[in-house]
């Protein structure tokens, strides 16, 4: 899809919901993974690639194609079942999550899967990445669109407030930010952790456009994406509101299901409620 | 910039190799504030479109490589020796576990930094780089050669550090000298002992092996100016021809040329290996040649190494 098309969000909240499906049943396969962190970021994603990100689902290598860093890299199941549902992977592929030689590694790994920009799994990393790809661009006279997924705890390491900097003052006006405000990391909420603050203002500090949005409300997100999109006076950074375990009510702010992947009887009740 | 003709520091070689691959467009050059030092200041001068200034944020600077690279750039980053240090898990996992064609150079490396002492003399960085698996490590021993094997860097498909010097040190090489990454170069040929060197040891090497002719010794000198991957073809050739070893580096004697010596002459042959280098001691200020004599990197340590190894054959 490319800009100006018409968008269809009940569509897009549909493949949100098989999105959530193919996460369930990754990590159940699994028996390990991460799918709370993926299940607040999915509707964000599909917003993104479902409105805007050119991307050839016959030929993921293209070098003209926006690029999608998604630099929490452990919440790969949400990268996994968009690939999947836009029919880059199979479901063999899928179900292979995290297994020995399986192309869907544990943590996003651009060598692994076709579709995949960025290595990722450690964390604080992405935002640096999508800049050198940002400027690469640029300097190509290419008109190539970084979008970079950070995860809200991730934002209290320091190296994603170097590139913050950078950003703004190297005018990476083709860089858009969009920030999982789930309020849980890895042991707990982050108020229990280490609460990090107005994430949109600390951005706006360092001279980038923000616009906080509901990271669950697909025409909202749609808007929200549209907006990032038509901006060019610099990075634009959108802080989407979201819910750990968004659509499966256990998982829901959760912080158990940060790392934690559903058992038979969890996968049966999580399969029920998004059907 | 051009070093007088006594001496040359591979920084200012490393300088000028910037500029001889500057034609590629795909060169692009990184710096975090220590340009005038690492000498990319003669690229930026040149073309400013092409030189990025990430500030005082290495961590950044070598994820933002990364980022080009994978945009089809060919980015080169360099800051002092040490500071790489500080990105170390961002060269590992960033940069060298996609396996993307970037080039970081660390310069002011070993203790021959002299007076700013012991924080800014890296006596670990080849030996850190050499553990990541992809990574090329090259230390060239003066501007000549730090300038060839540079532009040498262009054909390298995979990620590498280099580390250069500060300081001048007389010239091994002459324009227009042969060197390859990954073959050591044979700089003086004698079969009773090879002593294997890189950077500024190699021609302290030279002058030791002087010496040593005196009292009959007769040495083989190697500037070995790619550390990883090691050249096991020439190593194995003078185990035979030799029978004999003495590493030399400013560096520490753990991990480093030494340490990748010991690792395949002890696993493949019983040849001895006397090693100089730094003793797991950090520096401190002082002049380069003083701190050199005072950790033993010197000619004297060269020869008393030379005459154990051949003690143990
Ligand atoms: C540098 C680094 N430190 C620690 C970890 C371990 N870790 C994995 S996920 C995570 C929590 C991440 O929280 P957040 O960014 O909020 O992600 P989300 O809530 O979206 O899952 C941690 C600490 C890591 N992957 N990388
Ligand atoms: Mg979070």
């Amino acid at each position: 899809m490319g800009d100006g098309t018409e968008v269809d969000v009940s569509e897009l909240e549909q493949m949100a919901r098989r999105c959530r499906v193919d996460i369930v049943k990754m990590t159940h396969a699994a028996k390990s993974g991460h799918p709370g962190g993926s299940l607040s970021a999915i509707d964000c994603m599909v917003a993104i690639y479902g409105t805007c990100l050119r991307f050839d689902t016959s030929n993921p290598d293209w070098e003209d194609r926006d690029r999608f860093i998604m630099s929490k890299g452990h919440a790969s199941p949400a990268m996994y079942s968009i690939l999947h549902q836009m029919g880059v992977l199979d479901e063999d592929d899928i179900m292979g999550f995290r297994t020995l030689g399986s192309v869907c590694q544990g943590h996003v790994d651009m060598n692994w899967t076709k579709g995949v920009d960025f290595s990722a799994g450690s964390l604080g990393m992405g935002l640096s990445f999508g800049l050198g790809c940002a400027l690469a661009a640029k300097m190509d006279s290419s008109d190539r669109r970084i979008w970079v997924m950070l995860g809200d705890g991730e934002t209290q390491e320091g190296q994603i407030w170097e590139a913050a900097m950078a950003a703004n003052y190297h005018n990476a006006t083709n860089l858009r930010v969009i920030v999982d405000r789930n309020r849980i990391q890895n042991d707990d909420f982050m108020d229990v952790q280490m609460e990090i603050g107005d994430i949109g203002e600390k951005f706006r500090s360092f001279g980038w456009t923000v616009k906080e949005v509901d990271g669950h409300d697909m025409s909202s997100l749609v808007d929200v994406v549209d907006w990032a999109n038509s901006e060019d006076g610099g990075p634009v950074a959108i802080v989407a509101n979201t819910v750990k375990g968004n659509g499966v009510s256990f998982m829901e702010n959760n912080p158990s299901f940060h790392g934690m992947a559903p058992d038979d009887e969890e996968l049966r009740i999580a399969l029920e409620e998004l059907s | 910039m051009s070093a007088p003709s006594s001496g040359g520091a591979s920084r200012d070689g490393y300088g000028r190799g910037l500029l001889r691959i500057a034609h590629d467009p795909r060169v692009v050059v990184l710096e975090a504030d220590l340009g005038k030092s690492t000498k990319s200041c003669h690229f930026r001068d040149e073309y400013p479109d092409r030189t990025v200034s990430l500030g005082i944020a290495e961590q950044n600077m070598m994820l933002f490589a990364a980022g080009m690279a994978s945009s089809g750039k060919i980015p080169i980053a360099s800051t002092f020796a040490i500071f790489t240090e500080r990105a170390f898990e961002q060269v590992r996992n960033g940069i060298a576990r996609p396996g993307l064609p970037v080039h970081i150079c660390g310069s002011h490396g070993g203790i021959h930094t002299g007076t700013d002492g012991s924080s800014a003399q890296s006596i670990e960085d080849l030996a850190i780089y050499r553990t990541i698996p992809k990574m090329t490590v090259i230390h060239p021993c003066d501007d000549i050669s730090a300038e060839e094997l540079t532009a040498q860097l262009l054909d390298l498909n995979g990620p590498s550090y280099m580390r250069t010097a500060r300081n001048k040190v007389p010239r091994m090489y002459e324009d227009g000298s042969k060197l390859k990454i990954g073959s050591g170069s044979v700089l003086r040929e004698g079969g009773d002992l090879a002593i294997i060197s890189c950077g500024v040891m190699v021609g302290v090497a030279i002058s030791a092996a002087e010496t040593l002719s005196r009292e009959s010794i007769n040495c083989t000198v190697v500037d070995m100016h790619t550390i990883k991957p090691l050249d096991i073809e020439l190593i194995a050739k003078l185990s035979d021809s030799c029978g004999a070893f003495v590493s030399a580096e400013d560096h520490s004697v753990i991990g480093g040329l030494g340490g990748a010596l010991s690792e395949w002459l002890s696993t493949n042959t019983s040849t001895p290996l006397e090693m100089v280098g730094v003793r797991d001691n950090f520096g401190q200020s002082g002049a380069s040649s003083e701190l050199m004599e005072l950790m033993g990197l010197n000619e004297a340590g060269i020869c008393e190494a030379a005459r154990r190894a051949i003690s143990r054959k």
